[in-house]
């Protein structure tokens, strides 16, 4: 009963969203939106309300069907078990693609609904256009669902016994993962309807820039955060020491987060100086085309992964189609409407809009970077050119000279000033320079260098210097003795420390990534107990090997001690777990982590009774690359809440 | 006003490579050795460890080389459709067991058929390698002169041998042994 | 005697050198699996992989290296049974040209579209001044917006 109550509200949802996705634009289109026009208009609102009832209410009855092991639906025998604790038999709602194609739609309505509820200062037909526009993403994604996927089927005769969620999926770093994820992504397309509203009333000013950019700071941050959470998940869940593979599905995540970031800093030129107007509306478009992107690859079976979900090319049709008409419509209106649009406000050729149209310009090569390397294998096999694979060799070659630059600018942006600025803003930075190569020298020499070590951490010492005297000078520490320092701190706007801490989290991420890449050991061995090996001044004792019963698996401990100079250090006990529903051994690796150093540990094959290859990894620095990317994250909330874009009591934004 | 046109081009573009990816495979990895000399190697064979079998021995004749092992599950599936090839006397199959253990590669084939000529035991798997094997079973199709011609990877069904072995087969029949 | 403390320093020796080139060797060969795809699984290297096959590559890559074949020469072997799929790098030849030059053009035709904007947006007219009609407009926002509390 409930499953078909599930299904029957997706029906409903997918009318109500047919009806908010056609009248509300059509109507703004008729004196625009005056008159008469008006009370179609305002259907919008409920209608945004109407849909987010009726997902959550289907996405509750599925997530019901989870919690009572209603095996009689597929989705759930599928992906579920009796076994199965209660945390993951929630989670496994989005473990598989019909139940995370719910819970896209499930954030999509959530996101239309907060747009509906915090938009109050939005002239009228324009909060029509986003939430219609809105309103017809909904439509395809629910039409998709609904008519492919529809999570809801039943099996009959019911399973006695589901098929359990893959065991990877089993941990807590996946319950928080696609949902993170998914507000990013979604999130984007608040950014996107937005854009479209802009080209179809053919209004492109500041105030649109000033109503857009903090809901595409949250999404963004968002994104950021899902992103992090996927490579810390698949650095201690996956057993190989890495974090990140430039693997197809985390690609399809990376690029719209590369086009989201160019975006940010292009709605903040046109929100200060309404430039660059076409640029960032030709970026929201883009920024939302490539989390489509990311879902048809993800789902469509075009590229190997070993993330994609089951795969069907009926479905990857379906999910085609829906792009070519969103994006393929879009940059039509994009390229009928955006010559009308208007040049903006003028800038010399060194000013802080020509730095983040430099930003742009690099962030967005990279973006397509990327998307080169992971489509180009499929370029050549559709022109039946041959097979080849494009892997972290290529990706690590090009993408590194291309961030290069992007570093460089990013501590001397904050220092240039709009509309004009001069050598003289920057003079103060060639002492930061200075110092910022002093301390990677330093770094280096304590650490051991090399080239691209230097390289990474004088970019990185850079970065974070440069922001610290921006704060400091911002702060006028060193010249204005008339206002209480505790003010002039206070008065910092949100926008302004959260760019400052998202800057410096970039900093700390490059930290992390140039030491783990340059000095990290890994060694492959065959122990036995009793067997003692060393890594990174660390000793690693193979106590012994034991079996252990988990709650839905049996597995292999490995207990090892470390000691390092003979002080103890850890006691870590890495498994091999097999599940009680099949598969392949998982490898549950044992992590010892520490502000400047990890110490990894991960069991290989048995090779001989009670002799196991051991892999084991001294990682320095790579908690900063976590610890850069939770900074970065929480920057851009943190410039999200700025003030200047919450409602005044009075209903209207500043000016 | 062109290059306002431009993004939509570009996309454009890309929708039709990944429309025509949706028909490929991307886990399917092509045979580098076709139209090569088939690699040789002088293996023991699986019923008569002190007799070896390799390519030189099938030279001036058409034949099959198939990959399997005693612990593959979809060459079970495989066996009868090689049993029929074998009854049609379509070509002579030599069966490569693969990274298999002697007594369950001789008792599978006592148990459910033996369809081939002869077997040939590759232990460590290092023929396979040689041949490019990722997968089991595998099938080439080698002509008189001992050149590949021919890769399936994975199951050989009846529509493959209908559509692509026999129509083959017959052309390379045709071809002189020499020349 | 001499010849028995010669024999000795030399072994000593010998076997420091066997230690180091076991170092080298090891890590040439993890490098080089850090480059090879496996075929089975197709998402991770040689070197992480549990597949049989990734198994039996790795000890394919470490015989040729202990033989002395070059790193090219080991790549060679495995693109002539498995085909260019099998290298993580892919190699540079007229079909992955724009592979391996494309971002730089990306780069090349963003920089030049940066210098096109720069030029028209210094060389663009200054804004015309607001016209009455607008200053009166701003003048009564402003106003509205004192008044509330």
């Amino acid at each position: 009963m409930i499953p078909e109550l599930g299904s029957f509200a997706l029906m409903l949802a997918f009318c109500v969203a047919l009806l908010q996705g056609v009248v509300p634009i059509a109507a703004s289109l008729r004196n625009n939106g005056a008159g008469g026009a008006a009370r179609w208009m305002a259907l919008a609102r409920p209608a945004a309300y109407s849909q987010a009832v009726l997902v959550t209410i289907a996405f509750a009855c599925l997530v019901h069907a989870f919690v009572v092991n209603d095996f009689s639906v597929l989705y759930v025998a599928s992906h579920s078990n009796t076994a199965l604790p209660l945390q993951y038999r929630i989670s496994a709602v989005w473990g598989g693609h019909e139940g995370s194609l719910l819970l896209w739609v499930e954030i999509l309505v959530l996101w239309t609904a907060a747009v509906a509820l915090l938009s109050r200062q939005l002239p009228a037909e324009m909060l029509a256009r986003v939430l219609g526009v809105m309103g017809l993403i909904s439509v395809g994604f629910l039409a998709f669902t609904l008519w492919t996927s529809n999570p809801f089927e039943r099996l009959l005769p019911a399973a006695l016994q589901g098929q359990d969620l893959n065991p990877l999926l089993q941990d807590i770093g996946m319950i928080a993962h696609p949902p993170l994820l998914y507000m990013g992504y979604v999130g984007f397309s608040v950014a996107f309807a937005f854009a479209i509203a802009a080209l179809i009333g053919g209004q492109l000013d500041a105030a649109w820039a000033r109503w857009s950019r903090p809901w595409t700071l949250v999404a963004w941050s968002f994104m950021t955060l899902g992103i992090f959470l996927g490579s810390f998940w698949a650095y201690y869940e996956l057993g190989w020491g890495g974090w990140w593979f430039w693997d197809a599905v985390e690609n399809a995540s990376f690029m719209p987060w590369l086009v989201g970031t160019a975006l940010i800093h292009s709605l903040s030129v046109t929100e200060k100086r309404g430039s660059f107007k076409n640029w960032t509306v030709l970026l929201a478009i883009m920024a939302f085309a490539l989390s489509l992107l990311g879902t048809f690859l993800v789902r469509s079976g075009v590229l190997t992964s070993v993330h994609a979900f089951a795969t069907d090319p009926s479905r990857g049709l379906f999910i085609l189609v829906f792009l070519a008409l969103v994006v393929g419509g879009s940059l039509l209106l994009y390229a009928w409407r955006a010559p009308s649009v208007g040049l903006g406000g003028r800038f010399a050729a060194i000013s802080r809009e020509s730095a983040l149209l430099a930003n742009n310009v690099l962030l967005v090569a990279a973006a397509g970077t990327v998307l080169l390397g992971t489509l180009y294998p499929l370029f050549l096999d559709a022109l039946d050119m041959g097979k080849i694979s494009v892997g972290p060799p290529y990706f690590e070659t090009v993408f590194v000279p291309l961030m290069a630059p992007m570093l460089l600018l990013l501590a001397a942006g904050p220092f240039l000033r709009w509309k004009q600025a001069g050598f003289k803003d920057v003079r103060s930075l060639r002492w930061v320079g200075v110092a910022a190569v002093l301390c990677a020298i330093a770094a280096a020499v304590a650490v051991g260098s090399s080239p691209l070590l230097v390289m990474g951490l004088t970019l990185a010492a850079w970065i974070l210097l440069a922001t610290v005297w921006h704060l400091l000078q911002r702060l006028r520490v060193f010249e204005d003795n008339r206002t209480r320092f505790s003010h002039r701190l206070g008065s910092l706007p949100g926008s302004y420390w959260g760019m400052l801490i998202a800057h410096a989290g970039i900093g700390v991420f490059v930290i992390g990534v140039t030491l783990v890449k340059g000095r990290e050991i890994s060694h492959d061995v065959p122990l036995q107990a009793g067997d003692v090996h060393q890594v990174g001044g660390y000793d690693f004792r193979f106590i012994g090997a034991k079996n252990v019963q988990g709650p839905n698996y049996s597995a292999v401990r490995g207990t090892f001690e470390v000691t390092r100079d003979g002080k103890p250090v850890a006691t870590l006990s890495p498994e091999k777990r097999q599940f009680a529903s099949g598969g392949m051994p998982m490898t549950e690796a044992a992590i010892h982590r520490g502000p400047t150093r990890d110490l990894y540990l991960a069991l290989g094959e048995e090779v001989a009774p009670g002799k196991w290859v051991v892999r084991i990894q001294h990682k320095p620095f790579v908690a900063w690359i976590w610890g850069g990317a939770l900074l970065i994250g929480f920057g851009g909330l943190l410039a999200a809440l700025d003030k200047r874009y919450r409602l005044k009591r009075s209903g209207r934004s500043a000016a | 006003m062109k290059r306002f046109i431009l993004p939509l081009g570009v996309f454009v573009a890309l929708l039709g490579f990944l429309w025509v990816g949706l028909r490929l495979n991307p886990r399917e990895v092509p045979s580098p050795l076709i139209d090569k000399p088939a690699p040789m190697f002088a293996l023991a064979q699986l019923h008569e460890p002190g007799r070896v079998i390799g390519p030189h021995d099938m030279a001036g004749q058409v034949w099959i080389l198939n990959v399997w092992a005693s612990w593959c599950v979809a060459c079970r599936q495989e066996h009868p459709v090689l049993m029929e090839m074998a009854r049609m006397k379509l070509a002579p199959i030599v069966g490569l067991n693969y990274k298999d253990n002697r007594d369950d590669g001789l008792a599978t084939l006592a148990r459910a058929g033996d369809p081939y000529m002869v077997s040939a035991f590759d232990q460590d798997g290092r023929v396979g390698i040689d041949y490019g094997v990722y997968g089991v079973p595998e099938t080439f199709v080698i002509d008189k002169r001992g050149v590949i011609r021919f890769k399936q990877i994975g199951i050989v069904t009846p529509e493959v041998v209908t559509g692509k072995l026999i129509p083959l087969i017959e052309k390379l029949n045709r071809e002189p042994a020499h020349g | 005697m001499v010849k028995l403390f010669a024999v000795l320093t030399m072994s000593l020796a010998l076997s420091a050198f066997a230690a180091t080139d076991d170092a080298t060797l090891e890590k040439r060969a993890v490098d080089l699996e850090t480059e090879l795809r496996c075929l089975v699984c197709q998402n991770q290297t040689i070197a992480d992989s549990h597949a049989g096959l990734a198994v039996d590559l790795r000890r394919e890559v470490r015989e040729q290296l202990a033989q002395g074949k070059s790193e090219q020469e080991v790549l060679d072997f495995m693109v002539q049974r498995y085909g260019d799929f099998v290298l993580y790098r892919p190699p540079v030849r007229s079909t992955t040209w724009l592979l391996w030059f494309g971002p730089f053009l990306l780069l090349a035709a963003g920089a030049a579209l940066l210098i096109s904007r720069l030029r028209a947006a210094r060389s663009r007219p200054a804004d015309a001044p607001p016209s009455e009609e607008t200053l009166q407009r701003a003048r009564a926002l402003l106003d509205n917006n004192k008044e509330q509390p």
